[in-house]
């Protein structure tokens, strides 16, 4: 919870982590490949404030007192989410795992929800394990990290025949909530592994389920804009954005702001801090400080309301994994049609 | 001849940013020796950026210096990236892309330059069309426009440079506003949404470039060679922090 002039904030984290990437957990032969990714993490850190950064070595392993400090105590975070990695290609207890996440969640009852994750090329013992982890650990959402190296492979579509098979049992088991995450490989090679055009036909194919784009498809913000103007299904995840351009970069902030407001709107925008990479704790406070600014090259973008940060910072996610919210942080409910509706029209359209 | 070596370079563009790797901080070092042996060492925002681009970015770099005259033999090297051997080698050995990663790759990159080529042409509409606009030129008015009746600009000259490199109209009789796939002049009443779609473009490089530049700075505290050369606003690591295009015409 947050209060700032009067006005209560309920937080929903809804993209966090807790991983293990130190040395000692690294898959011999593929050391470079776990140090890289690790650094590759510890380099977007550095786009936060200064005294917000940490040794590397604290970043390859926080510990869990870390992680509840940093994230409830100090983070004003009522409910997070974890959304695991597995990478165990090249870490050999695995990156950042369900079991892992849960583990730490089971300590602390009513704090965490616990996200697994599948991976399409695990075929049938994929599936059984995601049965395995929905019941053990009542996941309502998994994490899908596209670009994931497995067995010779170096990614994956959500157009493949066989994610389809994985998105129907998903949906079986009662999960709602699917949060992609796209990385720089995929098969073939020689396409934009970035491309968010499979999550387009998996959302239209899904339209029970929620697709939750994380970092809003940066590197390809402009083809998630479009896809998700279309898609009633498609949401925002803000992880990176305010993590990596919001103290960085404040007027790239601000038009990336202004233009996830008119292709998505406020209603389908979910915060997520991407713990540990960035702490929630200033990218909360700053959030709620923030306006857009009164630029001539901004002046067509729409100003945010404290209602529009109250579903940002946590309301929307709220409502995709029907978290029980005290009736002091809602906001009325305003009569009318959803944000994006006219834009799909106007696409769809032309 | 190095100087020449470094003009040669900074027409290699990141394709996703649309920038020269001079002005990005991608060359890391850069020697010709006196018998004419040049040899440019590489680097990127992360080890793991995509390697497609970066093929792409090493290979152009191998064909700028072998264009120079004076150079009789030319090395590209990338350093500290997780395909790093595979480019490297397929580069030297000029193999192509699918030779490169054997059995990984199905088609040379072509598709994805023209791609990515067409994003720059949007986000180039938006940064020539937004001063226009804010000079109060209707969006009634835009779509009739020809490229030879835009007041001269950089923004302008390079608009006209990528939609030519698309094989696009782009002499004075070509209209401002057309389809980057087609060519063809885009409907007055699809106007609005052609103009959006080239901002968010717009924005969308911006964000990615900013966040790039980061990246390097953190991981590498050596500024680039060549980033001083170009224009850049002064930063550390040779891209602006933000960018903000010259208005060819009076802002309101």
């Amino acid at each position: 919870m947050y209060e700032k002039d009067g006005e209560k904030y309920f937080i929903v984290d809804t993209h966090m982590h807790y991983w293990n990437a130190a040395p000692d957990n690294w898959v011999p032969g593929a050391e470079q490949y776990a140090k890289g990714w690790i650094e590759c993490f510890h380099a977007y850190q550095g786009l936060g404030p200064k005294e917000t950064h940490w040794p590397i070595e604290k970043f390859q392993k926080y510990s869990e007192d870390d992680l509840m400090k940093d994230v409830f105590e100090d983070g004003h975070v009522d409910v997070a989410i974890f959304q695991p990695t597995d990478l165990k290609e090249w870490y050999k207890e695995g990156f950042n795992t369900t079991e892992r996440n849960a583990a730490l969640g089971e300590k602390h009852p009513g704090k965490f929800i616990a996200n697994t994750r599948f991976d399409p090329r695990d075929s049938d013992a994929g599936l059984e394990e995601l049965r395995r982890h929905v019941e053990r650990y009542g996941s309502r959402g998994v994490k899908l990290y596209t670009a994931e190296w497995n067995n010779g492979s170096r990614g994956y579509k959500l157009s493949d025949p066989g994610a389809y098979r994985f998105l129907e049992k998903a949906q079986e088991l009662g999960i709602k909530n699917i949060h992609v995450h796209k990385g720089p490989t995929i098969w073939p090679l020689d396409k934009d592994a970035f491309d968010v055009s499979d999550v387009d036909h998996a959302a239209t194919d899904f339209p029970e389920l929620n697709f939750i784009v994380e970092h809003v498809g940066l590197p390809r913000i402009e083809d998630f804009c479009f896809m998700a103007t279309q898609e009633p299904n498609v949401y925002a995840g803000l992880s990176v954005v305010i993590g990596g351009l919001m103290h960085a970069r404040p007027k790239f902030f601000a038009k990336v702001m202004g233009e996830l407001l008119f292709w998505v709107g406020e209603d389908k925008m979910t915060f997520g801090s991407d713990y540990g990479i960035w702490e929630p704790k200033w990218q909360v406070e700053g959030f709620v400080d923030w306006q857009m600014p009164d630029d001539e090259e901004l002046s067509d973008y729409q100003k945010l309301t404290t209602a529009t940060k109250k579903k940002i910072l946590g309301l929307n996610a709220a409502k995709l994994y029907d978290i029980k919210v005290p009736a002091e942080y809602l906001v009325p409910v305003q009569p009318g049609e959803p944000a994006a509706k006219d834009d799909a029209q106007l696409v769809s359209g032309q | 001849m190095r100087e020449d070596v470094l003009t040669a370079l900074s027409t290699v563009r990141d394709p996703e940013l649309d920038e020269p790797i001079t002005a990005l901080g991608f060359v890391a070092s850069c020697t010709v020796s006196a018998d004419g042996q040049a040899r440019v060492r590489l680097r990127l925002p992360t080890y793991f950026c995509a390697p497609n681009f970066a093929f792409l970015m090493v290979a152009d770099a191998y064909d700028a210096l072998t264009g120079v005259p004076g150079v009789r033999s030319a090395e590209v090297i990338l350093e500290d990236h997780f395909a790093s051997d595979a480019i490297n080698t397929g580069v030297a050995a000029q193999a192509g892309f699918v030779a490169s990663f054997d059995g990984e790759a199905v088609a040379e990159l072509g598709d994805l330059r023209a791609q990515f080529l067409r994003k720059a042409v949007m986000a180039g509409t938006d940064l020539v069309c937004r001063p226009l606009i804010a000079s109060g030129v209707s969006p009634g008015e835009l779509v009739a426009l020809t490229l030879g009746a835009v007041p001269h600009s950089p923004e302008l000259d390079r608009l006209r440079q990528r939609r030519a490199e698309l094989g696009l109209p782009a002499d004075d009789e070509a209209p401002l506003l057309i389809d980057p796939v087609t060519g063809q002049r885009v409907d007055p009443t699809a106007v609005p949404l052609h103009l959006r779609k080239a901002r968010v473009t717009q924005a969308g490089i911006e964000a990615n470039t900013s966040i790039c530049s980061g990246m390097l700075g953190h991981r590498y505290s050596i500024r680039g060679v060549g980033a001083e050369r170009e224009d850049s606003g002064g930063t550390s690591f040779g891209t602006p922090p933000e960018i903000s295009p010259q208005p060819p015409v009076p802002l309101r």
